[in-house]
């Protein structure tokens, strides 16, 4: 069981900077996320994306935000659970406990939810049968390439991902199938150069304007029907199907905590951001409220805010004094 | 300030006539959005298709660019004719009148 004094859900800006307001204030946070990497959608989505309206940054690139505020928060030493989504939320006296997909277990007075967008779940293909498969066969995101290593692959998909992954088992697969809906791909010029090279030596098997549409298995997989556009069929044995169609945001389990939801959103409380449940609050794009406004900096504002107010659940019988950072003479973390 | 106007068909088929004004820089996710018509999730960077609609009417719309066809290139539900994301389509005089159908994100 993991113990600390603020479980935040999601790393985005606005997660890792509550971690900042919260070490200001003796608090130590321990954040989850569904990513393997922090940053959230900035990190996962838009690392190369110039944001404009980060003041007194002209421009900084969302990759940088992060690892600006990863600079910013280390002093305050939080922990990461990453890679796993906050799935059960359940009180424990004065405490909660957060109970994540993998059974990572979490301990604190204090909940933020800044999940922003929400989970970023894989898009699924449309198949009757794919949930028999998943984690049988059939992985949406590749964590461990290792294990795929020697073995007959299919790759489903168009963009970077699909392609970045094609060209690194070409080598290390014993087989690897590429299918994708259309004649071309979007993926970057330099990647759609190397699978059509791979494909010519024969390192890559192409398979374009088709989809995978059927899928046969004994409880694994072992075969995928592929369709193309004259709905001409083609059966391919396989130990493993990658289809790599995106992310897309998904609020997730967090709709079955109990929380007061708008429009997909979390309301909240702006006087200090707190949600209909005691001791958990919601800061940044996951929460709504009348004039809210899905900014970045309106997430540190609310950050800022709910430290304020977590700290008297925290620290019940102690009073908060507010200091400029200025007059601490540095900041002295944990 | 001239107004334009935005027909759309919802998800369950009923259908809508918005007056939307030119001039205000909006683009078709940020009205479709104020009236609870699409999520708009990600504020309009062609990142989360939560804005995926069909043009129905044939109107000359601003051409695509990479980040919205690479979205709409990992939809199942995208119509290679008519699907577009809203948040990429400004709002401006050639588009009055223009339907709309909104679609699955996936």
């Amino acid at each position: 069981m993991i113990k600390t004094d603020i479980i935040i859900i999601g790393s985005g800006p606005c997660g890792l900077f509550a971690v900042f307001e919260a070490g200001l204030l003796k608090m130590k946070c321990h954040l989850i996320d569904s990513l393997p990497i922090p940053g959230g959608q900035c990190s996962e989505i838009y690392p190369k994306k110039p944001i404009y309206d980060i003041p007194a940054y002209p421009e900084v690139l969302a990759e940088d935000l992060v690892e600006n505020l990863m600079q910013q928060i280390k002093p305050f030493k939080p922990g990461f659970t990453l890679g796993e989504r906050a799935e059960y939320l359940e009180k424990n006296g004065d405490d909660f406990i957060v109970i994540t997909n993998k059974g990572t277990k979490h301990k604190a007075p204090v909940v933020v939810i800044a999940g922003g967008l929400g989970c970023f779940e894989p898009r699924k293909p449309l198949i009757d049968n794919i949930s028999d498969f998943e984690g049988k066969g059939i992985e949406y995101i590749i964590k461990d390439p290792d294990l795929y290593h020697g073995k007959e692959i299919i790759i489903s998909g168009g963009g970077d991902s699909a392609l970045d992954w094609a060209i690194y088992f070409a080598k290390k697969a014993k087989t690897v199938t590429l299918v994708h809906r259309r004649s071309s791909f979007r993926g970057h010029l330099d990647s759609v150069e190397s699978i059509n090279e791979l494909a010519k030596k024969g390192k890559i098997n192409l398979i374009t304007d088709s989809e995978v549409c059927q899928l046969e298995g004994d409880g694994e997989l072992r075969e995928v029907m592929i369709k193309n556009k004259n709905n001409e069929n083609l059966s391919i044995k396989t130990d493993f199907w990658f289809p790599l169609f995106g992310l897309v945001p998904k609020l997730g389990p967090i709709k079955d905590w109990g929380l007061n939801l708008e429009k997909n959103a979390i309301s909240v409380n702006t006087f200090d951001y707190s949600t209909n449940i005691e001791g958990v609050y919601a800061i940044g794009d996951v929460n709504t409220y009348p004039g809210k406004l899905k900014l970045i900096l309106c997430g540190f504002h609310e950050g800022a805010l709910m430290a304020q107010s977590a700290f008297k659940r925290v620290f019940p019988n102690q009073k908060s004094s507010f200091k400029y950072t200025t007059v601490l003479g540095g900041i002295k973390g944990f | 300030m001239k107004d334009i106007t935005i027909n759309v068909i919802d998800e369950s088929g009923k259908k809508h006539k918005l007056i939307t004004p030119l001039e205000m820089g909006l683009n078709l996710m940020d009205v479709l959005r104020s009236h609870d018509l699409v999520e708009g999730a990600c504020g309009g960077m062609a990142l989360c298709a939560t804005c995926h609609c069909y043009v129905e009417s044939k109107h000359e719309i601003s051409e695509q660019k990479d980040d919205e066809l690479a979205m709409l290139d990992q939809l199942f539900s995208v119509d290679e004719e008519r699907s577009r994301l809203a948040c990429q389509i400004q709002i401006e005089e050639s588009i009055d009148n223009i339907t709309v159908k909104i679609a699955s994100p996936d």
